[in-house]
């Protein structure tokens, strides 16, 4: 069957419902929840603080430590607690993510913490994890050049789609699934994270680029009024 | 920060006059909050506040082969972790000994007060059973993360229903779910944690006064027919309790029981609605 | 800290406050566009436009745009009064939790009176809480000395942690919040620029101190803050 039209009926550059929020855990330095509608993450920030063991120190500057944790009940089949490869290597990339717009350089020998959960899921949950984490790192008042937001692009048979759901990145018909998660900068649109998984043609890369942009720019938004104190949810 | 020496001082020179750092009294609880809703994609979900001790709790269900000693009663597992996000003194890594205690006590508590219809929980004898998979996730600890965890799990056990099982291919529908809940009895369980600091006992410590504390005692208590049960208890720490102070415990146990046994089967019908 | 959408009302009191102009931004906010303008903490200036470089409170006076933070750890400097706990002890001095990036260390000499190297945990023990001042940041540590009037171990009492942002409100101008809760509580009260409060008095005194620190931190930024704390301490005793 053609791909012509969205599983949940949005329009293919329409994002999910949105839920944005900070201050969602009251130990934390600076803390927030990002949902794309049924993919739900929140995430903690501590520091900047004290790293031990000493020899893990940069003598030159402070390191973010990212960890995604994807809780068990998540997901329909449950997952098995703890880390494994899929949650390590996207910890690395959440933490590049990130790092590339944080100022390092003021507290050298320091260690950020982030930590990302995702309490519900339903595709996209690295992007929802990345977006909870910027807006948990501005919380905690850590300097940073400019925000970074995070989009699932898909190319769905012949259609360039932003904020992927579940069956869709299952779609086999036509052209079949290529999923092309983005994180960008919110001044200068600079790549901080892409990763793909599929197969889409070299000339029609540009479109998911400028894609990944225009959704980047809408979830900013988002990110922003949560930030000025607005507790959105689009869901209800 | 860990705990200053002047405000344990400050925790055993106000509990000399029957009062709390945080203003309660040695046997009153924080405010409790039940709310579910963490993920559609679980059997059953719950998160459970108290005071500011926060967990989310989610119930999977699975089928498995039964243990060869109970081939006709379904399975239990309980795990459970204190996240990093959870406060500064948990960092990253395999669940230590506080998540394990927990984990266990907890899983003992419903075990054993018979909350849980394992019977029910039998397809076909010695071959298939239902097997409870309770994962808890401390997210910000002030404190008694057992007895939230416990609370938690009940609350989720009871919001929880059965996932569709497919007879024909004798495997779980993941993802699909029944109206069918879980074969629960009316044995509920709950724990609660009471501290000794100094020669003075509390429930429900928060973190400085869980500092604070030289021994602990958590007792799952459930009920039948109006009767207490004492289905788990744990002690922790290396100062003794007397003989005494173990029978004020039980009968705050068992005053604490009724007062907040209201209160979360009314919270959970509101969940529920 | 959850900011609140109060934080936009903030806005309009410290107008009148301040005669200046306060908002909430966000980092890479563009908080001011125009030649004249000059970029003052945690902004940065990219052409004609001013930017934030922190979550915070933006504020122009005149030509210079800065941000007033209002969340973050503690960034010790040099002068800082601080409180610490005492996390660790050697033969040359006390490891001190004063929060923020930083471990920091006292060291014996800088005590203003000769301590016995066997003596180290007579003056301050591991859990202690001593009143301390800054005398150097370097990479990796903080140096604290106890030589100057009102520094040392503050026995009994209370340690509670605030947001350390919020302190110059719980100070007040001149001190005058800070004085008007110990007048009316008869505690004393020693406020770390790290954001470790010491309160001592009377039990009840010490509790009704606290509180009215909670609830300046809380409402720090709401309109009429020294009324509201004047009319929860005139409030019931």
């Amino acid at each position: 069957m053609p791909y012509t039209k969205r599983p949940d009926k949005r329009k293919f550059d329409e994002l999910r419902p949105i839920k944005a929020e900070v201050g969602v855990i009251p130990n934390a330095d600076g803390s927030a929840l990002f949902a794309f509608g049924e993919t739900v993450a929140i995430a903690a920030v501590y520091g900047p603080k004290p790293l031990h063991p000493q020899h893990m120190q940069e003598p030159d500057r402070g390191i973010i430590r990212c960890n995604y944790n994807m809780l068990p009940f998540s997901v329909t089949e449950r997952a098995r607690p703890g880390p494994n490869r899929r949650s390590k290597e996207i910890s690395m990339v959440a933490g590049n993510a990130l790092a590339s717009v944080v100022d390092l350089t003021r507290f050298p020998g320091t260690v950020i913490d982030v930590e990302i959960i995702i309490l519900q899921a339903n595709a996209s949950t690295r992007c929802a994890g990345i977006n909870a984490a910027a807006m948990a790192l501005a919380h905690a008042g850590i300097v940073m050049k400019e925000m970074v937001s995070s989009v699932s692009i898909g190319k769905i048979d012949d259609k360039i789609v932003m904020d992927l759901i579940k069956e869709e990145e299952d779609h086999e018909e036509g052209e079949g699934a290529t999923d092309i998660p983005f994180t960008m900068t919110s001044r200068t649109h600079q790549i901080t994270h892409l990763q793909l998984d599929g197969r889409i043609q070299t000339h029609r890369f540009k479109e998911a680029t400028e894609a990944a942009k225009e959704a980047c720019k809408k979830i900013l938004k988002y990110q922003e009024r949560a930030l000025k104190g607005e507790k959105i949810d689009e869901t209800k | 920060m860990k705990l200053p020496n002047i405000n344990k001082k400050r925790i055993l020179t106000l509990l000399r006059d029957g009062k709390r750092l945080d203003g309660r009294k040695p046997f009153e609880l924080r405010d409790i909050s039940i709310e579910t809703g963490v993920s559609i994609n679980a059997e059953g979900t719950s998160r459970v506040k108290i005071g500011k001790t926060e967990v989310v709790v989610g119930v999977k269900m699975d089928v498995q082969e039964p243990y060869p000693d109970h081939e006709n009663e379904g399975t239990m597992i309980t795990s459970m972790e204190f996240s990093p996000a959870a406060g500064e003194r948990w960092e990253g890594g395999p669940p230590g000994m506080d998540s394990i205690e927990i984990a266990r006590v907890v899983d003992r508590g419903i075990r054993e007060s018979g909350f849980i219809d394992w019977k029910k929980l039998c397809i076909k004898e010695g071959e298939k059973v239902w097997s409870v998979l309770i994962d808890i996730y401390c997210i910000n600890d002030d404190g008694n993360a057992m007895d939230a965890s416990a609370l938690g799990a009940i609350a989720a056990l009871k919001l929880a229903r059965f996932p569709v099982y497919d007879e024909k291919e004798e495997k779980v529908k993941f993802g699909e779910f029944t109206d069918k809940p879980l074969p629960l009895t009316e044995k509920l369980p709950l724990t609660l944690t009471f501290h000794k600091i100094g020669d003075k006992l509390i429930i429900d410590p928060n973190r400085d006064e869980e500092d604070s504390g030289e021994a602990r005692i958590t007792i799952a208590v459930s009920s039948v027919k109006k009767e207490k049960m004492i289905n788990a208890m744990q002690k922790g720490g290396i100062t003794p309790f007397t003989i005494e102070e173990m029978e004020k415990i039980i009968e705050e146990t068992e005053k604490a029981y009724d007062k907040i046994f209201a209160e979360i089967e009314k919270k959970i019908k509101h969940v529920t609605k | 800290m959850t900011p609140k959408t109060e934080e936009t009302e903030d806005t309009e009191m410290e107008i009148k406050e301040t005669k200046c102009e306060r908002k909430l931004v966000i980092p890479g906010e563009t908080i001011a566009s125009g030649e004249d303008y000059l970029p003052g903490d945690f902004t940065r200036k990219e052409g004609s436009e001013v930017i934030a470089n922190r979550y915070g409170l933006a504020e122009i006076s005149g030509r210079v745009v800065k941000i007033i933070p209002i969340s973050g750890v503690f960034e010790p400097r040099r002068g800082n009064n601080v409180i610490g706990r005492v996390e660790d002890i050697n033969f040359s001095g006390w490891m001190i939790d004063i929060g923020g990036p930083y471990s920091s260390f006292l060291p014996l000499m800088e005590c203003p009176r000769f301590i016995n190297r066997n003596n180290i945990a007579e003056f301050a023990n591991i859990g202690d809480v001593i009143h301390a001042k800054i005398l150097g940041v370097k990479k990796g540590g903080v140096d604290l000395t106890l030589k100057s009037r009102g520094l040392g171990p503050l026995e009994n009492g209370r340690l509670i942690k605030i947001n350390p942002n919020k302190v110059p409100r719980v100070i007040g101008k001149e001190g005058s919040m800070i004085n008007l809760i110990k007048d009316n509580t008869k505690t004393e009260i020693t406020v770390g620029q790290n954001g470790f409060v010491w309160v001592k008095g009377e039990l009840d005194g010490e509790e009704k101190a606290e509180k009215a620190i909670s609830l300046i931190v809380e409402e720090s930024s709401n309109s009429g803050l020294t009324e509201k704390i004047e009319k929860f301490l005139g409030g019931k005793k």
